[in-house]
């Protein structure tokens, strides 16, 4: 079981190097595929089958199809890139090992000495059990959530389609057609003031 | 299987989607690299959730609710991705210094 989670954990670090390092955008976004693939055997190696499952399903299933259609829709280029990374980079390494080593020491010094029992108890009926019964009201949440984001998504993705245009143009017209009745109006009262005045 | 593996493994991984959100351009690499530090935060909860023995399954219900999150939050980055490129023609952070449509 450990041998199995420290083989998916190396596959899943190196996976993960390479997502952050490389200098192709495709590249990048298919090692994010074998990245979480590994996690997901870490899942397993857990005995957290129907997390594994799901993580499978929603994150190399749903995710990195959406993250490629991305890249296609904003005509990603597939040649390597030098300015792929900023200047930054080393600022940003630095960073990133400093917090790493933060946050190594405090997991080593609070639990340098706990074990895992593997105790099978993630089959899909307990994680079922506990959601439906335990945590249903945050699962209604998250539903609620969910379709915040779909709306929130259609809404940004829509653009400024013919019927609004047509919408814009008609109250132009509208504003023009009162503008020009109102000069109408204005000259026929101009030259029935001038009539009345030649009268007089 | 002692319980520092796992929690070492999400630190590696936190730190390598902390570097990747500092020093990547592209905002969908951006993305991706979040998608790698909440990769991290599941294999906590699933890693602790073990260790405790939990009936309620605590770790894992929270660690499937944070996927859906992240489909939720891959969805509407995206979605400003798609936006930013149609509005600047790129997808750069560096330059995306307005959320107005450049004319």
């Amino acid at each position: 079981m450990i041998v199995g989670f420290v083989a998916a954990g190396l596959l899943a670090v190196v996976a993960g190097v390479l997502v952050v390092t490389s200098r192709r955008i495709v590249h990048a976004a298919l090692w994010l595929v074998v990245a979480l693939g590994a996690v997901a055997g870490c899942f397993g190696a857990l005995a957290a089958e129907f997390v594994a499952l799901v993580q499978i399903l929603v994150y190399v299933g749903a995710i990195v199809v959406l993250v490629l259609f991305a890249l296609m829709l904003t005509k990603a280029p597939t040649n390597p890139l030098k300015d792929l990374t900023t200047k930054r980079s080393p600022f940003a390494a630095s960073v990133a090992v400093v917090l790493a080593l933060v946050l190594g020491a405090g997991v080593v010094l609070a639990f340098g000495n706990e074990k895992i029992e593997p105790v099978p108890a993630g089959a899909a009926s307990d994680v079922g059990a506990a959601v439906f019964q335990t945590w249903v009201l945050p699962f209604e949440v998250l539903s609620v959530l969910l379709l915040a984001a779909l709306i929130g998504a259609i809404v940004l993705s829509q653009r400024p389609g013919p019927s609004a245009e047509a919408d814009t143009e008609a109250v132009a017209a509208d504003k023009a057609a009162d503008k020009a009745g109102d000069k109408a109006g204005d000259t026929a009262r101009d030259k029935a003031g001038d009539k009345a005045e030649d009268r007089a | 299987m002692p319980l520092i593996v796992p929690l070492l493994l999400a630190v590696v991984l936190f730190c390598l989607g902390v570097y990747g959100v500092l020093a990547r351009r592209n905002a969908i690499t951006v993305l991706m690299s979040v998608e790698l530090m909440l990769n991290a935060v599941n294999l906590n909860l699933v890693a602790f959730d073990a260790w405790r023995v939990d009936q309620l399954a605590t770790g894992q219900t929270a660690a499937v609710f944070v996927i859906t999150i992240a489909a939720a939050e891959i969805g509407l980055g995206l979605a400003i991705v798609l936006l930013l490129f149609r509005g600047h023609g790129h997808a750069d952070t560096d330059r995306a210094r307005d959320l107005v449509e450049a004319e």
